[in-house]
């Protein structure tokens, strides 16, 4: 039991890591900013390339883009950060809505507006993560992310229609 | 049991091919890349008419007086092809099921190696590994 507790936090850990590392990095001004999230974003995106193929080894084929989110609501979420997403929202043509009401990277922080403008940070790498998953299973999205009040994080997911 | 072992990506370019008999290889690839149509052509039928979850196994492609040949398919749309001999009656379909379910965890596995860049040819021993024992029948 102590053993699963430790396995745990160790994400925690090396997330935080990760954040700590990018934003410490040399870098030139005003711009650094933006390039920073990017570097993060891009992490996150391999990773989610690579877990993709692997979470989805034992199931069948999806059989639309809904049934794909749907998923990636409940397994994937679950498998990474211990719980399914708390709310799912679609409009039916191509934009999604998922709502995590205690996110795991956020819910040890103060819940207060202390820490509210550098939350952001935190939340980029799963940004990236959610990309890179739609992207190996064939859906090109943009995927943005909106923090309100403090463990809350909603992911706007937009899917960009193939063009023909 | 199985003469030849196809991974092909999702834009149709084959990243790994191994077969039995070297000589052979050429040949192979011709049928791999024949069977990516029939594979297409399931894929593109069953997804509009069914609306059931469809398994990663599709059967058998087609099969001639030599070779028979068996398809898979990812969520990723990645495809793994198996080619045997159609004189050898002793397989069964759990069989093949079985191959394609270890060489698409082997696949996974690779895929999580840091060192494997997504869109690559697949280079590793241990993939290598896992389809010879696929084709001997371990």
């Amino acid at each position: 039991m102590t053993q699963a507790l430790a396995d745990e936090i160790l994400l925690d850990l090396i997330h935080a890591e990760i954040v700590a590392y990018a934003n410490g990095s040399p870098s030139d001004g005003e711009e650094k900013k933006d390039t920073d999230y990017s570097k993060i974003e891009l992490m996150g995106f391999s990773c989610g390339y690579r877990i993709i193929e692997r979470s989805t080894k034992d199931g069948a084929r999806f059989k639309d883009e809904l049934d794909t989110m749907k998923f990636i609501c409940t397994e994937l979420w679950a498998a990474i950060y211990k719980k399914p997403i708390d709310n799912l929202r679609t409009n039916y043509q191509g934009t999604y809505l998922l709502q995590d009401n205690s996110f795991r990277f956020l819910n040890k922080m103060s819940n207060g507006s202390q820490y509210l403008e550098s939350a952001g940070k935190y939340v980029v790498f799963t940004c990236g993560l959610l990309r890179g998953a739609l992207s190996n299973l064939g859906i090109n999205a943009i995927v943005s992310m909106e923090i309100n009040t403090m463990p809350v994080v909603k992911f706007h997911i937009q899917v960009s229609q193939p063009q023909n | 049991m199985a003469v030849c072992v196809a991974i092909v990506n999702r834009s149709n370019a084959p990243k790994y091919i191994a077969c039995v008999n070297p000589d052979m290889e050429l040949e192979f690839h011709y049928k791999v890349h024949t069977s990516l149509d029939v594979i297409e052509e399931r894929l593109t039928s069953t997804g509009k008419s069914n609306t059931e979850r469809q398994e990663f196994y599709l059967g058998i492609l087609y099969s001639t007086e030599e070779h028979t040949i068996y398809g898979y398919v990812t969520n990723t749309r990645t495809k793994i092809m198996i080619i045997t001999d159609t004189s050898n009656k002793l397989l069964r379909d759990n069989e093949v099921r079985a191959m394609f379910r270890k060489l698409h965890s082997a696949y996974s596995h690779i895929l999580c190696n840091p060192f494997y860049v997504p869109g690559d040819d697949i280079k590793s021993k241990y993939f290598e590994q896992v389809a010879k024992s696929v084709m001997v029948g371990g």
